[in-house]
Parts: C-alpha cells; structure tokens; sequence
C-alpha cells in the first residue's frame, strides 16, 4: 500500500447530518429508535393506490433555493440538506476549508427512475410528443447528480460523485471515503448513502410483482422484519451524510469523534440477481472482522439488513449465527421496522442510528417483532426494552440485490 | 390581446421559473438576465412553457427575441393572437 503519503490512515467520524422517516437529525433519530416510533405512513402512489412508505419531511428550502429545488432532484435535496447537517455537526466551516481537497462519495441503490418517470407521464398527457420532453431529464437522471447537486450547492470542486451498489451503497459510500482518505487523495470526506425511491411507483410495482410489497392495514406494521407474519419491505426514502476525517486531522483540530472505521468488507455471491447467499454473507462479516482484527466476541451490536422478506431475513440470521452464535457479548438488533427500506441510505441510516450507543450505552431495540419467525430466533436479539451495555464495537450489514455483500465495523474512540 | 395582458402571460411563467425572484419592478426594456438570475436552462424553460400553456413554438434562431420582456411581447404578441 505505499500507493500514498497516508498508508492505512486511521479514519474517524466527526459529523452526522440525516433525514429518516422519523427524525431530521441525529438526536431525533436516536430518541425514535429507543421509543418505537414508526416514520412509516400510507402515501398514494401513481397507478398504484395508497401504499406503506417511508417519507421524510425535512425542510428543503432551508439550504437551497426553491428554484435549484425545481431544477434538481429530490435524492439531491436529500443530499444537500444531510451535507450541510453533516457539517454543522462536525464544527466545520466550510469557508475555512480547502474545497478541492473535500470528496463527496454517495451511496445510491438507483437514480433517475423518478424523473424517468415523471417525464413519461407527462409525455402521455402531449401525445407522445418527445418535444415536451424535459432538457432537465439528462442532467437530473445521470447517476451522479445527487452528490453533484451537493458540490454545486457548497461550492466544492474535489471529486463528487454516487456509487451504485443497491441497498448495500450506504455502506460501501463510507468505505469509499475511508479509502479516499487513506490514499491521500482528500483530506475531507462527505460520505453516505440517500433515497428518493418512494418518488417512483416502478420500485413498489416490482416488489409487488416480485411478492415482495409489504403491507399491512396498520401501515406503521407494514415491515415487520424477522416476524413470521411480515409480508415484504416497505419502500423509503432518506440519507444519511457522514464528515470522515483521517484520526490525526480531527484529534489536531479537537474534534467531536463519533467513532472510528475498524473494518469493513465488500463481496458478491455471484449466484442470482435477488435472492441473498447466506455463504458469502458469512465470509463478508468474517473478511470484515479479521481486517479489524477482532473475533465475534468483540463486536457488542450487529446491525442486520433484514429487510423483512421471508428469504432475506432468514439467509441473513442464519449467517448471523454461524458467525455470531457462539458469541454472549454480541447483540443484535435491526432498523427497518420504523423507517422502512431506504434502500441506498440504509446501512449509512442504520449505523447513525447505533453510533450514539457508544456514549449513551443502550443498544436500541428492533420494531417489537411480535411473532418471531423460528428460523430468526437468535441469542440476545434486542426485541423490547434497549439493552443498557457498554458499547465499544458494532458491525452493519447491507446486503443487495446482484449479490452484493458489505459489511462495516465501527468502534469507539477512546484517546 | 394588448401589452398587458401578453405581459401577465410571460410574467407568470418567468415567475414559476425565477421562482425565488421578486418580479414586481421588472424593467420591460432591461434585458432579463441582467435583472434577474436566469441562465440558459431558465430560458429552455420559458420556451417549453410557451409550448405547454399556448403551443407557442420558438425556434432556436428566435431565442434573442425572448431577451427583454419588451421583446418578448413585440415577438410573442401575434403568435398569442
């Protein structure tokens, strides 16, 4: 690795900008998660009738101009108001910084669909004439406009762009970064992952078709990952925007340390388009823990995908407990039941929403299953009350569809 | 259709466009994007707006007719009426 001046630099989060379901910002975040409170709600989707989501209700305007609103993305919206969250949080000013030397790494599951959409629809409404159709369609649907909109909004001219890696990019945004930093190629990272998925009625038609839809009269019951009775997932939007900095850069300037990147992996099953492989998930949390080199016994939370679909879920525990079911000190919790899946912000939201463990010492509880499906029961599920623990070490699966596995261990800092 | 009523047409649509503008004391004679933050793709959008409200076209050759709102009712004026 002598590719850079920074060989195997320690990376640290130093700042946390998000919007979920349930809550615009981290405190928020955290207190829904150990409160049971559901972000989920019914919305009416094209074609399709009412329909679970997961919308967010942040403000736009505060940090961007209606007119910019108009003329981007709502995954650049979501973006933008999670970057500048992110960096208020770090203590950062931006005016201070050196903008060539900050990276903007975003996790996507899928761009332009929205927007494809959109500009479809209103072609049906003029005869199919393609004249209507939209100047704004190239520039909004390239796949890296949501970071790109965050670099024209701040003014920052280092590499900005999305990495497409299905629900598992949330993770693989931040491993990004991490790297980015090690090799010296930025001193500043923005990484994460964001969703605007509940803007396309094409994502929950093809979950509908797959079988996959989940639903539920109540909707805040509509995912019900690990419960025998869940139906599918239930589709949200969201983001969550991390400020990674190298350890000595934010020690230096006495910044806020959140945690430090201990580990991460990323595999692929090479088996099929959908359906998860419990194998690679296996040697995906096993490569994550031998480069952090730690055993099972070290980690205190593993954060699962489960997304609540039959196949997925139980793939999942069942590679769970072949890493983790000899290990007491490890407990294991999951995030979707309040907020949905927000697809290409998930892992980056379902670690924000652990982080805190490591100051508050609570590990917060998966939505109340209320039947457990056999094949998911596991040792020290977190399934009622937060379990008050010391917390030093948490691993986050995200797992997604083309076989991809990515596996990311956080742990505490301590001086 | 006289000055003003063409005038409110090409306002409304220049205001969902410059959406974050104050567009009461716009001068008719000043050219618009030295009055108001527009750029190319405002202007694509003003064009496209004309085709959807009044199926108004306006070729490529004509855009520097959609300079000031002056201009732009000398220009638009017959194809309104």
């Amino acid at each position: 690795m002598a590719l850079n001046n920074h060989p195997l630099a320690r990376v640290v989060i130093t700042g946390v900008g998000l919007t979920a379901p349930n809550a615009n910002n981290l405190n928020d975040f955290r207190e829904a998660l150990l409160s049971q409170k559901s972000g989920l709600t019914e919305m009416e989707v094209r074609y399709m009738g009412k329909l679970a989501a997961g919308n967010c209700n942040f403000n736009e305007e505060l940090y961007q101009k209606k007119k910019m609103r108009r003329r981007g993305t709502r995954a650049g919206s979501i973006s933008i108001y999670c970057a500048h969250e992110a960096l208020k949080n770090s203590g950062l000013s931006l005016d201070l910084l050196d903008k060539d030397r900050i990276g903007i790494y975003l996790g996507i599951t899928e761009h332009g669909n929205v927007e494809t959409e959109n500009e479809i629809y209103e072609l049906h409404q003029h005869n199919l004439d393609t004249g209507f159709w939209s100047h704004h369609h190239n520039p909004r649907t390239v796949a890296n406009t949501p970071a790109g909109e965050v670099s024209l909004n701040l003014g920052i001219t280092g590499p900005a762009y999305t990495i497409g890696a299905a629900c598992a990019a949330g993770n693989i945004g931040i491993i990004h970064g991490m790297q980015m930093l090690q090799m010296g190629e930025v001193d500043l990272v923005l990484a994460g992952g964001v969703s605007e998925c509940t803007g396309t009625f094409g994502i929950f038609a093809g979950f509908k078709s797959q079988g996959a839809l989940g639903f539920h009269e109540d909707c805040t019951k509509a995912c019900r990952p690990l419960d025998v009775n869940r139906n599918g997932i239930v589709v949200a939007e969201g983001g969550a925007i991390f400020v990674l900095e190298r350890l000595a850069d934010a020690e230096k300037r006495g910044a806020k340390i959140y945690g430090e990147i201990a580990g991460y992996h990323i595999n692929s099953d090479a088996v099929d388009f959908v359906l998860p492989d419990t194998k690679r998930q296996i040697e995906c949390m096993k490569a994550a823990l031998a480069k952090a080199k730690i055993t099972p016994e070290d980690v205190d939370i593993v954060n699962l995908h489960a997304t609540g679909t039959k196949s997925g879920d139980e793939n999942e525990c069942e590679a769970v407990r072949a890493v983790f079911g000899a290990s007491d000190n490890t407990y294991i919790n999951c995030t979707k039941g309040f907020i949905g899946h927000a697809m290409g912000a998930a892992g980056a939201l379902e670690l924000a929403g652990n982080l805190p463990s490591f100051t508050d010492n609570k590990i917060h509880s998966c939505k109340i299953i209320e039947n457990i499906d056999p094949e998911c029961a596991m040792k020290n599920l977190v399934n009622g009350a937060p379990v008050e623990k010391e917390v030093s070490i948490l691993l986050n699966n995200s797992f997604g569809m083309l076989g991809i596995n990515s596996v990311l261990i956080v742990k505490k800092y301590i001086k | 259709m006289d000055y003003q009523a063409i005038r409110q047409k090409i306002i409304d649509i220049i205001a969902e466009i410059a959406i974050d503008e104050d567009l009461s004391n716009i001068d008719d004679d000043v050219r618009l994007r030295d009055q108001l933050d527009l750029d190319s793709m405002d202007f694509l959008d003003i064009v496209m707006e004309l085709k959807k409200r009044y199926k108004i076209e306006v070729p490529q050759d004509d855009y520097p007719k959609l300079a000031t709102i002056k201009s732009c009712i000398e220009y638009l004026g017959p194809k309104f009426a």
